[in-house]
């Protein structure tokens, strides 16, 4: 067996040493036969996702010093040819003129569309609806294996305010907002590969321009709900030595303890900096396609991570390429703000008995309250004492 | 469930009113502007 095994190895290693391919991946491509231009073989390397040095044509953008006589058919161009131009137009060499007056109307080629396009409806598409799937799945099997969490002992018939009507206010602006955000989001990232074949495409384009408007008009609700809630909420969601004592403890899920916390335990400080930090991110670049080509953010964001962290990403980008970017990273941020967000939803609904109650009208059972946020009540309650004794 | 219905009827009036303000302002968002206004004849 091990004989067989190292026969095939050495097999292999002979295969890999001997094969012509090898060679051709470091060979020069003759490119005579074309004139210079770019062969079936150049063509062939790009379909492959093959890495192909494009300098043989971007660099060859016509040459003054050849230029033909003035009589000659290309004299008058100075040695420049119709191909030369078109490259110099692909690649931002040519000195562009145009009578549209909108940003980076002066960009007539850029070649980053196809990989923008792909990336989106390829790996974007699949695994940010995988990962929605996913935590839906994920959620649905804790349900039956943990069940609903209950009050200890049921609930003790008084209640406690948890959230006055401001704070409510401002978690429904943010979450109603945020809520239509990820559907019409959704509609317009995945309404061509999943409705078109099913409403058919006029309906479809009814509802995706609805999408669209509401989609970019809500957003601001939404930023507003953002500042609201973090103004009203920062100061409790600081990080303590009580969060490192609740993470230990799983936040008594699985051990159905009730480790203490204040007013929000170290699961809900997990969300509130994740709903901040990827709502001010998703908000970011939600403006920068809101206003196209007015907030370019990512040639300055990739020079400041290349500076930090000695990665290499492109420092100079076209104008088309910050948008491309800015979309692609919009999609990824809302896709993991929505799996979070799905989590928190559970949690508050039909995960927990009296979660729900907190933001649904603002008084929570004491019994409730006890169990999941006893030092909250003790401060409550003993501010309250004071209150009656003054 | 009276506030949670209030905050969505805003986020909508929100919605509703973000163009006329941005307008007004001076900003034009992506769904603004026509060929008449970005295209210059020389």
């Amino acid at each position: 067996m091990n004989m067989k095994l190292f026969g095939a190895a050495v097999f292999a290693l002979a295969t890999l040493l001997v094969n012509p391919t090898w060679a051709q991946e470091t060979a020069e491509v003759d490119r005579s036969s074309t004139g210079g231009a770019q062969t079936l073989e150049d063509i062939m390397a790009r379909q492959q996702q093959m890495k192909v040095d494009e300098s043989f044509r971007s660099e060859n953008l016509g040459n003054p010093d050849k230029a033909p006589a003035i009589s000659e058919p290309l004299g008058t161009r100075g040695g420049v040819s119709d191909a030369d131009t078109w490259r110099g137009i692909r690649y931002n060499d040519s000195d562009i003129t145009t009578q549209a007056r909108s940003p980076a109307a002066d960009v007539l080629i850029q070649d980053g569309g196809m990989p923008w396009y792909k990336l989106r409806e390829g790996p974007v598409l699949t695994y940010g609806g995988l990962a929605l799937l996913g935590i839906i799945a994920l959620l649905t099997v804790f349900y039956f294996v943990r069940g609903r969490i209950k009050i200890d002992g049921g609930p003790a018939g008084t209640t406690i305010e948890r959230f006055k009507a401001i704070e409510r206010f401002g978690h429904w602006l943010l979450a109603g907002s945020f809520i239509a955000l990820g559907l019409t989001g959704l509609i317009t990232l995945m309404g061509r590969s999943f409705l078109i074949p099913v409403m058919g495409p006029d309906a479809f384009a009814t509802l995706a321009a609805g999408s669209k408007w509401l989609h970019n008009n809500v957003a601001w609700a939404f930023m507003l709900g953002l500042v609201m809630t973090f103004v009203m909420w920062v100061a409790h969601n600081i990080p303590n030595k009580l969060d490192w004592q609740w993470l230990k403890a799983g936040g008594g899920i699985f051990t159905k303890s009730h480790p203490p916390a204040k007013k929000f335990n170290a699961g809900q400080k997990i969300i509130f900096w994740t709903v901040m930090i990827l709502g001010f991110s998703v908000s970011l670049s939600g403006l920068s396609l809101l206003f196209p080509f007015e907030m370019p953010m990512f040639a300055k964001t990739f020079g400041v991570m290349n500076s930090i962290l000695g990665t290499d990403f492109p420092t100079v980008l076209a104008p088309h390429e910050e948008m491309q970017y800015a979309n692609i990273w919009h999609s990824i941020v809302a896709f993991v703000m929505m799996v979070a967000i799905i989590a928190h939803i559970y949690i508050g609904s039909v995960g927990m008995e009296g979660a729900f109650d907190a933001m649904g009208n603002g008084q929570v059972d004491v019994e409730w309250a006890r169990q999941h946020h006893d030092l909250w009540v003790a401060e409550v309650e003993a501010k309250q004492a004071k209150g009656e004794s003054t | 469930m009276k506030v949670m219905i209030l905050a969505f009827a805003a986020a909508l009036v929100i919605a509703f009113l973000a163009p006329e303000i941005l307008e007004q302002l001076g900003w034009s968002t992506a769904e603004q502007g026509s060929s008449a206004t970005s295209v210059r004849l020389d």
